[in-house]
């Protein structure tokens, strides 16, 4: 705002507009007023400001992109396209491969869209829907407030209440009664998903506080698709003599659902770059294991908990490097998830199937 | 449904039991979703209270860490540190933030205008601790040091993208007869823009800077390896800094009850101080005091 400083002085009255009566006053003033025109270079230096502010946002990306490849190019002349499918992660014999991570990273999010997706479209089905009137709005904001939380106080959360919770009730319960599974995925040479001893830190409950954090953005994007549903539709299909839920699965959830997926995919990509609370509760093992119960590892976590101390060159490249893959996957997912959402709430009215 | 004459239509027809009943259940359905995700929240929050309250005294709100396994101290450096870092988010954040929506607003309605909007999208979508390697890269690499100004930048990035899209959607709010009104008088554009569009928008991109600054404040991730975290005082931008944030991530995760308890404390005046400096800046926007034209 330099050239606010710049300007100013030289301007006899700048204060008139600001009331919206002002038009008719004016006219006493209109002399020093239409000497104000002949200043163009003080709209073209206010542009080019504004301009630079805008540039920075494209600069912003432009350099994360750039730092992320000239930092990792260590590890990619090393390892190559392998770096992501090799599964030793060994600092002291320099040796690094980022599959665990990858591992990790996809069940854990997977896991947390299985938990979180039927819930979400739940809650904004009852908003938008079902709920009365006086109970929308507050029941909206208080779901909201689930995002403004910020993520080290979910993973204190989890690690001294829903660690414990899973590690006692809910893990020995899985183990009873679904560890039948086991005894498939055994003839396929895996171990069950309800496996092992119930630690309570591992990737069910990274799974669990990722799905909590990812709720509020997939119901909110809900909401708002099903919001942007013509009105007639849901008249039209209950005019049918269609009940209630008829009536919300033919005529809104049809129309919606291009949007909800792109709700559900923009809840993946906050879930794949989420790093405290995974980081506190996941176990930061890099091991591969079939096994919910099992400590894991991610991309993020490995980032966050090695970056500050990797010592030599190597090692820091390779952080970069899953820093480097992170980011082109989570802008992949965000824009297709933008593109999705947008179809259907800026684009043409839905085609009705119903 | 049967067959109807359409006399017969007008007349209700009995709806059969089995879709009553999915009615029925899907409706419960929903509901009992909505108690399933207001329930963390509310556990969160009892929690917090609870078992954040006992610790919070004096000394925790004065005093800076103690070694391990003495009792006492607090997170004061801390508290300090996350005021100092965000204060530095802000400085370089909100004015280019705002610039940009103006932008964005004023001369974007084009396809230039768009490449940037969707950049501004795809920076908000990027993982905080992705920021954080940059921020590293950028000024940590550069000074040598973890310090406070690393921590503000990383904090900067992510704070830009929401206030430029807020920005630009509130100044889209203007009518645009405020403006040609504004120009009829004579007053040039980027007077008209500052004194007129931008004021009527006021209380609008203050939540949108409020918006983001609830988003960085509590965040850890970018700063891991930024700020890096200090157990004593700090007020030089070059060196490494304490955050709230930080020092309950390192509380935690240790295996002693003093510093669990104190976590909890921490978390607790966190979520206190980003309530409190929201709420300062709307009533303070409310009363007058940054008060737009409407």
């Amino acid at each position: 705002m330099a050239n606010q400083a710049l300007g100013a002085p030289r301007l006899p009255g700048p204060q008139p507009v600001e009331k919206k009566n002002v038009a008719v006053s004016a006219s006493s003033r209109s002399v020093p007023l239409i000497g104000m025109r002949s200043r163009p270079w003080a709209d073209r230096l206010f542009y080019f400001a504004m301009l630079a502010c805008g540039l920075c946002v494209l600069a912003l990306v432009g350099l994360i992109l750039y730092q992320l490849i000239v930092n990792s190019r260590l590890s990619w002349h090393a390892f190559g396209v392998k770096f992501f499918f090799r599964s030793e992660w060994d600092p002291v014999n320099d040796q690094y491969g980022a599959w665990p991570f990858v591992y990790g990273t996809i069940v854990s999010s997977f896991l947390a869209l299985v938990l979180a997706v039927p819930l979400a479209i739940g809650v904004a089905m009852f908003i938008t829907e079902m709920a009365p009137r006086w109970l929308r709005g507050p029941l909206a904001f208080t779901t909201e407030l689930l995002a403004a939380i910020p993520s080290v106080i979910y993973g204190l959360w989890a690690i001294f209440v829903l660690v414990p919770l899973l590690r006692l009730y809910a893990e020995p319960w899985l183990a009873k009664y679904f560890g039948w599974t086991s005894a498939v995925t055994h003839r396929f040479g895996f171990q069950g998903p309800f496996e092992g001893p119930p630690f309570g830190i591992g990737m069910l409950a990274a799974g669990v506080i990722l799905a909590i954090m990812v709720i509020p953005i997939i119901s909110s994007i809900t909401r708002e698709v099903m919001t942007a549903v013509p009105q007639q539709q849901r008249e039209a299909v209950l005019a049918l003599g269609a009940t209630r839920w008829e009536m919300i699965r033919t005529g809104v959830l049809r129309n919606a659902r291009v949007g909800i997926m792109g709700g559900i995919i923009l809840g993946l990509g906050r879930a794949l770059g989420e790093t405290m609370a995974v980081t506190m509760v996941i176990g930061n093992r890099p091991d591969i294991s079939a096994s919910l119960f099992a400590p894991g590892y991610t991309m993020a976590s490995v980032i966050a908990n090695e970056f500050s101390e990797a010592s030599g060159d190597l090692y820091l490249s390779s952080l970069v490097e899953v820093g480097l893959a992170l980011f082109i996957v989570t802008i992949i997912v965000n824009i297709l998830a933008q593109f999705l959402v947008w179809t259907v709430t800026r684009g043409t009215p839905a085609r009705s199937n119903a | 449904m049967p067959e109807t004459t359409p006399s017969a239509g007008l007349v209700a027809t009995p709806v059969s039991l089995w879709r009553r009943a999915k009615n029925w259940v899907m409706t419960s359905a929903a509901v009992a979703c909505v108690l399933l995700v207001l329930l963390p929240l509310g556990a969160i929050f009892a929690y917090l209270v609870i078992k954040g309250i006992g610790s919070i005294n004096w000394a925790f709100l004065t005093q800076t860490p103690k070694p391990v396994g003495e009792p006492g101290g607090g997170m004061a450096n801390a508290i300090a540190g996350t005021v100092l870092i965000l204060a530095i988010a802000s400085v370089g954040g909100v004015p280019v933030g705002i610039g940009a929506g103006i932008f964005l607003a004023e001369y974007g309605r084009n396809r230039f205008g768009d490449v940037i909007r969707f950049t501004a999208d795809v920076l908000n979508g990027v993982p905080s601790i992705i920021v954080g390697i940059v921020a590293y890269a950028l000024v940590v690499i550069v000074q040598h040091h973890f310090s406070a100004l690393a921590g503000g930048v990383a904090l900067a990035i992510m704070m830009i993208p929401t206030i430029t899209r807020a920005t630009e959607e509130m100044l889209l709010l203007v009518p645009n007869a405020v403006r040609e009104a504004a120009y009829g008088l004579g007053v040039s554009r980027w007077r008209t823009t500052l004194s007129i569009t931008l004021r009527t928008a006021t209380s609008g991109v203050i939540t949108g800077v409020m918006l983001a600054f609830a988003r960085v404040a509590g965040e850890t991730a970018p700063l891991l390896f930024t700020a890096f975290g200090n157990q004593y005082w700090n007020w030089k931008l070059n060196q490494p800094t304490a955050a709230l944030s930080l020092q309950i991530f390192t509380y935690a995760i240790s295996p002693f009850d003093e510093w669990h308890r104190q976590a909890w404390a921490g978390a607790l005046i966190l979520i206190i101080l980003i309530v409190l400096s929201v709420s300062a800046v709307r009533v303070a926007a409310s009363r007058g005091m940054l008060k737009g034209a409407n």
